[in-house]
């Protein structure tokens, strides 16, 4: 444990992984296990995985994990700190380029470098499918019948305009019928 | 394609106060169905241009597309409307799972209802991606580069970080070639 002040720690540790976190929040997970589990012993490697199991299935964003853990650490306060320190110096940051871009705005070259950018964005989001869809279909009872659901529901929702609500709830029934 | 609506600071809040609280397994794709499908703030390209430059900067993608969005429209109340609505809900109802977590000593068990809910989640992700693949219709190039981002992330599964800093310089060369070429003929 080290000595310093619990929400210092929070600070420091999630602001200096905050601007790592190029690709997402979740492309820090290993480097935030790292920081939770062994730089300060906040909780065991089995309590990180909880915490960020739960961050997945409730809803919002699965940055919220980091919230989680500042509860942990120092209650409520924790959690808003370490919240703020994950997310406002990069919104800042991402403030200021929405600004710079707007007077770049017109120059060709930016919009063409920019399209360069998308496929990466898409191809990361595919990758996150993917791995949830892995990461479910493991923990489940039938994974079989998880594939089936995710793959069902990836149809509906590339084919279908109809709001993705009707295979959540399609998949919550199939989960509580079938995979206690 | 239809116009786009410019939303309302009130309708900037509400929607992304939706996208918060339905994103389950993450918020990328009802994110893209409340912007671009439900409220047609941003067509599909712009979104998606918006979503790679929140890529390639540290922090939350959809976090940073919030910010930038909700500036778009309404300045600096517009960027913290955004964020206030994508963060508060799921923030409330983390509370609870915590207060909760505090009482009995174990993070609630996932129910099996909700594993239900994320296989379904993980194939809403899955099909946004193809959906915004199929609209966007990349030129092949391009299209390699977001299947090796795939390749990288879930079959190799490298950092992500060391996904996009390969790949960022090279997709943004390949679009400059292409409009270089196109240009000098």
């Amino acid at each position: 444990m080290s000595e310093e002040s619990p929400l210092g720690a929070l600070v420091l540790g999630f602001l200096g992984i905050s601007l790592l976190s190029v690709g997402g929040g979740v492309a820090v997970l290993p480097e935030m296990q790292r920081l939770v589990v062994e730089t300060h012993g906040w909780m065991d490697a089995l309590g990180f995985a909880k915490r960020f199991a739960l961050a997945q299935a409730a809803p919002g964003p699965n940055i919220m994990v980091v919230g989680l853990i500042g509860w942990h650490v120092a209650g409520a306060l924790g959690m808003f700190t370490a919240m703020l320190a994950m997310c406002g110096p990069t919104s800042l940051l991402a403030y200021g380029v929405a600004r710079m871009r707007q007077r770049l705005a017109g120059r060709r070259g930016l919009r063409v470098a920019e399209r360069g950018l998308v496929p990466i964005a898409v191809g990361l989001i595919a990758a996150s499918g993917v791995l949830l869809a892995a990461g479910t279909a493991e923990g489940a009872a039938l994974p079989w019948l998880a594939l089936g659901v995710t793959l069902g529901s990836a149809l509906f929702v590339w084919r279908s305009a109809r709001s993705p609500l009707w295979v959540l709830g399609f998949g919550a029934i199939m989960g509580a019928l079938f995979l206690r | 394609m239809s116009e786009t609506i410019t939303p309302g600071k009130a309708a900037l809040f509400l929607g992304y106060a939706k996208i918060g609280l339905l994103g389950f397994g993450g918020v990328a794709a009802w994110a893209r169905r409340v912007i671009v499908e439900e409220r047609r703030w941003l067509s599909e390209r712009d979104y998606a241009e918006v979503l790679g430059l929140g890529q390639i900067l540290p922090g939350p993608n959809v976090g940073n597309a919030a910010v930038m969005i909700g500036r778009r429209f309404h300045g600096l109340s517009g960027a913290l409307l955004a964020t206030a609505g994508l963060y508060a809900g799921p923030l409330a109802i983390l509370i609870a799972l915590s207060l909760f977590y505090d009482r009995y000593g174990t993070t609630p068990g996932v129910a099996p209802f909700m594993q239900g809910v994320a296989a379904a989640a993980a194939g809403m992700v899955i099909g946004t991606a193809i959906k915004m693949g199929e609209k966007l219709r990349p030129p092949p190039e391009l299209l390699a580069v977001g299947l090796l981002a795939v390749a990288g992330a879930a079959v190799l599964r490298l950092p992500l970080p060391v996904v996009v800093v390969t790949l960022a310089p090279l997709g943004v060369w390949l679009s400059l070639r292409r409009a270089w070429k196109a240009g000098a003929r």
